[in-house]
């Protein structure tokens, strides 16, 4: 038998042949084996946003023929967009899987937490998110953070560590090498898992064309009736607008992120089908949270105040 | 900005990878992020709203001009401080190429996070300040990179503008460089005069820095050779997770699946190959391969794979399947060379957990033989414990020259030095030189979960021995 030393010189970094969609797969794919091996109560989040959908698709090609051997988890702000709690219905019951939903308006109703002036709900996801992973004793929460989105996230672990109160220090995160993930925890503590790290907005939408992946209706063009505020295109709602001087109009838009209708924004656009979109994105000057995201515009660390929280 | 429209849409995705995974690397305030933050914007790579973001920021400061490091320093401190404190992974493509982008701090106290960047990069930058000229700091990122067999390394001698854009000076220090470079084994240094605050040389070349023949910092990311497979490897699959159907009273006729799924790290593996499962060398041949659900012939390194094997074998995740006629031997005993990371030091006799491919096992520290002066790139001397070297994986066979006795008491952090570990069970380790994949490892706490030490077994650097 030969010994060690026989061996030759390898690659490093990506392996020669495979295409970057290949590459960035078969890492999440990695990413995703590696806490079903090594946690004992892992969930996905799932929002019907197209990240957690890939995420989702990526999961369900990790242990195919087997079921995923973990169930999912959505924070509802309560003013989500139908089409998209619709599709997120749709997508559990087809693959058989199991849904927690940790409800935003539930957490009010009985008055642990408190509507914002602004009537914008995201920032209070942290708690009904938090207090889900306890109740359920989840160790690993994957989720669909990709770090070209934010200069926060730019920063942020594929296993990130987070406290017994569910808070990321951004100036105690551990060493991350090669391809050797450490996800020991203590209890009480668990860990963000982010299997889409390295992949950017482009990357998601190849991927979703090359792999037909269904979406919510709401990420192609279609018309509908928006109003203005704060610089971006609103869908009027349950939620709370258009208040008194935001006229209606009907414009032709799309949405390039999905999130709670208080503060996610449409674009215009005529792209219709995944090649338009790509077309789009690729000629595009704003990032797709500049372009759809309020929140991120309230102060300059929005993004690092919400995760230091525990937020996703 | 009229210039901020995009003008190059990223490549296909079809296209072969033509991807480079490149690190900052050099001393505090030397200029990484501003390099990189120049980089992205002369490429067009930056979005108005990014760009806006970063200008206001300025602007709030008493800038005159947008301060482009803030486009990757994006913490709250690090913005406070002036400095990096994290890595920042940033993505852009020219039509020529795909980069991924590891900004790491220069502060010795955060050289973990550089660690971090630089383990899987492809080029490390090392940035030297033109006034300076090489710092200790400078050193141990070269060092560092070395260690890690980062495949490239590329000088960047920053600030030319505060020279006069002084040929002379440049080549002094690129020799420094070099000779530096060269006593820890970088063969593959290339050297560029830049000035990443005006963007001199770095997309576009400068009318000052006329003297200079070669590239621009651009047109060398782009055309530099990304390391690739010299000759084929052996396979080593180490199993990741036990992926079982079972047809349990089904009505429908489902066959029962078991199969093994992990993540190729070398070679590739097809139907019919003889193969042993190790440690417990159990043989067996491969009698089918899934690509995520979909069967194939063939799975190469890199892609997330499912073996199945013809017989009926015991096989959990930690096992490596290796074939039969190329297997590595497993051992108990580990010589490495380790970078230490954290705060505490790591001394003889602690009792750690060793994570290694897929499989992590108790350990224990039985000797530190040397610590690197980096100053010098040279080992301080000493040896512990010469028996267990000379039996390791990796050991030279001259690990007999020095008595126990001198050996460091212990590494603190920062510190990239030599040791011995016993496991508590087989490992499947090979050297680093030959496999970053096979070859590394870490040392963990087994109380708190934290990463100490980011282990390298054999002599990467060739120093050691
Ligand atoms: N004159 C001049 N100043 C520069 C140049 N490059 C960077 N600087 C300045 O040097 C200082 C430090 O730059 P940074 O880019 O933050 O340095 P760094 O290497 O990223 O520092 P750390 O990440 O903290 O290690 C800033 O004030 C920059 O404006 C240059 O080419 N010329
Ligand atoms: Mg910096």
């Amino acid at each position: 038998m030969n010994t060690a030393s026989d061996r030759t010189t390898s690659t490093a970094g990506t392996p020669g042949g495979l295409t970057h969609l290949d590459a960035l797969e078969a890492e999440a794919v990695h990413i995703i084996r590696e806490v079903a091996a090594e946690f004992e109560r892992p969930v996905l989040l799932f929002s019907g946003g197209k990240d957690s959908i890939v995420m989702l698709h990526l999961a369900l090609k990790a242990f195919a023929p087997a079921p995923v051997p973990f169930g999912l988890l959505h924070v509802d702000t309560g003013h989500n967009f139908p089409e998209v709690l619709e599709f997120r219905d749709r997508t559990v019951a087809a693959h058989g899987l199991r849904l927690d939903v940790a409800g935003v308006q539930e957490f009010i109703d009985d008055g642990r937490l408190a509507e914002r002036p602004d009537g914008t709900r995201n920032p209070l996801q942290t708690l009904p998110l938090l207090a889900a992973i306890t109740a359920n004793r989840f160790d690993a929460v994957f989720g669909g953070g990709r770090r070209d989105e934010e200069k926060a996230r730019a920063k942020e672990r594929v296993f990130s560590l987070r406290d017994e109160f569910g808070q990321w220090d951004p100036r105690r995160q551990r060493p991350e090498l090669w391809h050797l993930y450490n996800g020991r925890h203590r209890p009480g503590e668990h860990v963000r898992v982010f299997p889409l790290s390295n992949w950017t907005e482009l990357d998601v939408w190849q991927y979703i064309g090359h792999q037909h992946i269904e979406l919510p209706s709401i990420y192609f063009a279609h018309s509908r009736e928006v109003f203005v505020r704060g610089g971006m295109w609103l869908a009027p709602g349950d939620w709370g607008g258009p208040r008194a001087g935001e006229p209606l109009e009907v414009r032709t838009v799309r949405y390039r992120t999905v999130g709670d209708m208080s503060c996610t924004g449409a674009v215009e656009s005529t792209a219709g089908d995944v090649a338009e979109v790509i077309e789009e994105i690729a000629a595009s000057r704003i990032t797709e949270r500049g372009a759809s995201r309020a929140d991120d515009r309230m102060s300059e660390a929005a993004m690092e105040d919400r995760k230091r929280e525990g937020y996703f | 900005m009229a210039t901020l429209v995009r003008t190059a849409p990223a490549p296909p995705a079809t296209q072969v990878s033509a991807l480079l995974r490149l690190a900052t690397a050099g001393s505090v305030d030397d200029g990484k992020s501003t390099l990189v933050g120049r980089l992205l914007y002369d490429t067009k790579s930056v979005l108005a709203d990014q760009y806006e973001a970063v200008r206001q920021t300025s602007r709030d400061r008493g800038l005159a001009e947008a301060d482009l490091a803030l486009l990757t320093d994006g913490l709250r401190s690090e913005r406070e401080q002036g400095i990096t404190i994290d890595v920042a992974y940033r993505y852009f493509a020219t039509p020529r190429r795909r980069f991924i982008l590891a900004d790491t701090p220069g502060h010795v106290q955060y050289t973990r996070n550089m660690v971090t960047g630089a383990s899987t990069a492809q080029l490390a930058v090392v940035l030297v300040d033109a006034r300076k000229g090489l710092t200790e700091q400078t050193r141990r990122h070269t060092a560092i990179a070395a260690l890690l067999r980062v495949p490239r390394v590329l000088l960047a001698v920053n600030k030319m503008d505060l020279i006069e854009f002084d040929k002379d000076r440049f080549q002094e220090i690129e020799e420094d460089f070099s000779e530096y470079a060269a006593s820890l084994g970088v063969l593959q240094a290339a050297a560029l005069p830049v000035s990443a605050l005006r963007g001199d040389n770095v997309v576009a070349a400068s009318p000052d820095l006329g003297w200079f023949e070669g590239p621009t910092l651009l047109e060398y990311l782009e055309t530099v050779p990304v390391s690739s497979v010299s000759e084929p490897t052996a396979g080593r699959f180490p199993v990741q997770y036990v992926i079982r159907r079972q047809n349990r009273g089904r009505t429908e006729a489902v066959e029962d699946y078991r199969g093994y799924a992990g993540t190729l790290a070398s070679g590739s593996f097809a139907i019919g190959d003889e193969v042993v499962v190790l440690p417990s060398g159990q043989r067996s041949r491969i009698s089918g391969i899934d690509l995520l659900g979909r069967p194939v012939d063939q799975a190469r390194a890199g892609q997330a794979a499912t073996l199945m094997l013809a017989d009926d074998l015991d096989v959990s995740r930690g096992d490596l399947i290796a074939p039969a006629d190329q297997a590595p031997v497993p051992t108990q005993d580990v010589a490495a060379t380790v970078c230490h990371l954290s705060e505490g030091p790591l001394r003889v006799g602690d009792r750690v957990l060793l994570k290694h491919t897929t499989r992590t096992v108790k350990a224990v520290v039985r000797g530190l033989t040397h610590r690197l002066d980096v100053t010098e790139g040279i080992p301080a001397a000493g040896s512990v414990d010469a028996r267990a070297d000379s039996d390791a994986v990796g050991a030279t066979g001259t690990g007999t020259d020095a008595d126990a006795a001198t050996g460091p008491e212990a590494l603190h952090a920062n510190d990239i030095g030599r040791v011995v570990l016993r496991t508590a069970s087989p490992v499947l380790i090979e050297p680093y030189a030959a496999d970053r994949e096979t070859g590394s490892f870490l040392l963990i706490n087994p109380d708190s979960g934290d990463t100490l030490t980011a282990g390298m077994a054999g002599d990467p650097l060739g120093v050691f021995s």
